[in-house]
């Protein structure tokens, strides 16, 4: 089974349009969708949803104002300050100490350490992964809650999801739609696969963030190719982001253009090249055959 | 016992930060990646300094930071960011097990017949060293980026850069807001997205500028940041960046939910070349000056916005 990631350091260069018409040009694929923090490919795909399971990143710890004596034990050992003494007052105490969700990092000690057992150390829901259906084939995708923890652990139920249902359904080819920078659900969605697709934009950010997301792909071993889309933006700084890419042993696979028609199909919830054959379409359509051949074993639904 | 700070090799300095009523942290935030965010911080920072206000930069988005590109500053300190992780002594650890028991990371386990540590998984609770009976642990810092500081102008300037490979960025997070600045004006450089590393950098700020664009991803997500800065309980506004006439939904929504349009920036051709070559808008355009001017009196305007 083959496992591409579309990735990028910097936000917003157009991992997700790819990744939808990628999708639909190989034919029937399994969709993953890492970007568990913004996730936006449901909006070009629309998965019908069959199965909803919910996803515990780890626990979280409270307060039992009624317990607490106001020792402060939990207040100097947490390291995240995410302690203070603000919480309501009981019979003994006219204050009590409160956890701030926000900033929990659920690590438990002080659970552990509190003498009072005044501090519950519980599970908590953090947020739901979706096995679905979509007129390119299967889509695994999920929904962190706001302000969440363990967003790697999320990715990795996300991509051992998908490959459950690739292989249940036969299918040889995972695409995986990554999270922007080099962080933890970044690593989570690359490592291991059989191939990225980069893309930047041909600006001095794109430039810094290839670089950033590169060096990311060596450190792990995973072989690379670079797209620029938006190329025609600013072609000087298109050739200079391709040289980058060369010197660095990288393949540039193919140029994506400026090409209003990308919003206008994400408007109509469809993906670029359903929309037009036209214009970015034909050039997303040109950088899959760039692609798909890359892959070990080229899926036999490639339609080129 | 002494309380141990979780990124120990970064020592703070220029004293202690003194908030007054004059003092102000704006974070600029987006649930969507590449709507402007840096766009916007640089250009508030700018306005900001030129206004003679003592103005700090703070580029949070430690995995893809790039407001030095605009603000091209001059370096002149780097240091590193380490998290404390735990170095088991094997003379001493009689495989009790215990630290596993206690590590909510699995970032230390009894395998077989010895304590392994993965510090990468290692989130520097101290969890492990406390509860080692043995006093078989001790902690060392690991370096896991590194904090620049400098001057871009007047602009007072620090930045974030997570090491290649590591996966937690909070703690250079941290760290850079750990920087001491006397600023009356802190601005706030966030990543994107809506988890964990946005909550560290948007911890303590007083009021948050969510950058979105006129797409329904960039919809879509700026829901998110409205969820999250919500749960923040922070003022907020909004900036809608490439704004054409498909600003529609997005501009109902906000009228919706009562949340306050401050500034809608054109879908401008000459802007986005400028941005490509690293140069701010400020910088070419009294267009724009004027309007991140007013912008900026936005932010600062206290109770505008709703939380």
């Amino acid at each position: 089974m083959n496992e591409l990631v579309v990735m990028s350091g910097k936000g917003g260069t157009g991992k997700t349009s790819i990744v939808a018409s990628f999708a639909v040009l190989a034919g029937r694929c399994v969709a993953a969708d890492c970007d568990v923090d913004a996730s936006d490919l449901h909006l070009l795909l629309e998965p019908r949803v069959l199965r909803r399971e919910n996803f515990s990143g780890g626990s979280q710890a409270r307060i039992k104002p009624g317990h607490c004596t106001a020792c402060g034990k939990c207040e100097e050992l947490c390291r995240f300050d995410a302690v203070f003494f603000d919480g309501p007052g009981n019979g003994r105490v006219p204050k009590t100490f409160r956890v701030d969700p926000m900033a929990c990092e659920g690590c438990g000690v002080c659970a552990y350490f509190c003498e009072e057992k005044a501090i519950d150390f519980s599970p908590a829901v953090s947020g739901q992964w979706f096995v679905s259906e979509t007129r390119c084939g299967p889509m695994v995708h999920a929904r962190l809650g706001i302000a969440q923890e363990n967003t790697g652990k999320l990715v990795h139920v996300v991509r051992t999801e998908a490959k459950k249902v690739a292989s249940t359904e036969r299918l040889d080819l995972v695409i995986i739609d990554g999270a922007p920078g080099i962080g933890c659900p970044v690593i989570a969605s690359m490592t291991a696969t059989n191939l990225a697709v980069i893309v930047t934009e041909p600006t001095l950010s794109g430039l810094h963030d290839l670089g950033r997301v590169a060096d990311l792909a060596a450190h792990f071993g995973l072989p690379a190719v670079v797209a620029v889309n938006q190329w025609d933006v600013h072609p000087e700084m298109t050739e200079r982001i391709e040289a980058e890419a060369r010197s660095r042993g990288l393949p540039v696979a193919g140029r994506v253009r400026y090409d209003p028609a990308v919003t206008q199909a994400q408007v109509r919830q469809m993906a670029v090249v359903e929309y037009t054959g036209r214009g970015a379409a034909a050039d997303i359509r040109r950088l899959w055959s760039e692609v798909a051949p890359r892959l070990s074993k080229p899926s036999p639904f490639v339609v080129l | 016992m002494l309380r141990r700070s979780a990124a120990p090799l970064l020592t703070l300095r220029k004293g202690a930060f003194q908030p007054t009523g004059l003092r102000m942290q704006i974070a600029i935030a987006s649930g969507k990646g590449g709507t402007g965010k840096t766009t916007v911080a640089t250009n508030l920072a700018y306005v900001a300094s030129r206004r003679g206000l003592s103005v700090a930069y703070l580029d949070c988005d430690v995995e893809a930071p790039n407001g030095h590109i605009f603000l091209r500053p001059q370096i002149t300190e780097r240091e590193t960011v380490g998290n404390l992780v735990p170095q088991v002594d094997h003379q001493r650890c009689t495989l009790c097990g215990r630290c596993g028991e206690i590590c909510q990371y699995s970032a230390i386990a009894l395998v077989g017949q010895q304590v392994l540590v993965y510090p990468e998984l290692c989130h520097g609770c101290g969890g492990c060293w406390l509860v080692c009976p043995e006093k078989a642990i001790t902690e060392v810092s690991r370096p896991i980026g590194v904090v620049e500081t400098g001057q871009a102008g007047s602009i007072q300037f620090a930045r974030g850069l997570l090491n290649v490979g590591e996966p937690m960025s909070p703690p250079v997070i941290r760290a850079v807001k750990a920087v001491r600045f006397e600023a009356e004006v802190t601005v706030i450089d966030a990543p994107p997205g809506t988890s964990c590393p946005v909550i560290e950098s948007l911890r303590g700020a007083d009021f948050v500028l969510l950058v979105t664009e006129p797409t329904p991803f960039g919809l879509h997500d700026l829901k998110l940041a409205v969820e999250m800065v919500r749960a923040l309980k922070l003022p907020f506004g909004v900036v809608i960046n490439r704004a054409t006439e498909d600003g529609r939904p997005t501009r109902s929504f906000c009228e919706a939910q009562r949340v306050a349009i401050l500034a809608e920036i054109p879908d401008d051709r000459k802007l986005a070349e400028a941005y490509a070559r690293g140069v701010l808008a400020c910088d070419f355009s009294d267009q724009y000056r004027t309007q991140f001017s007013r912008l900026l009196e936005s932010a600062r305007a206290p109770g505008k916005e709703s939380a």
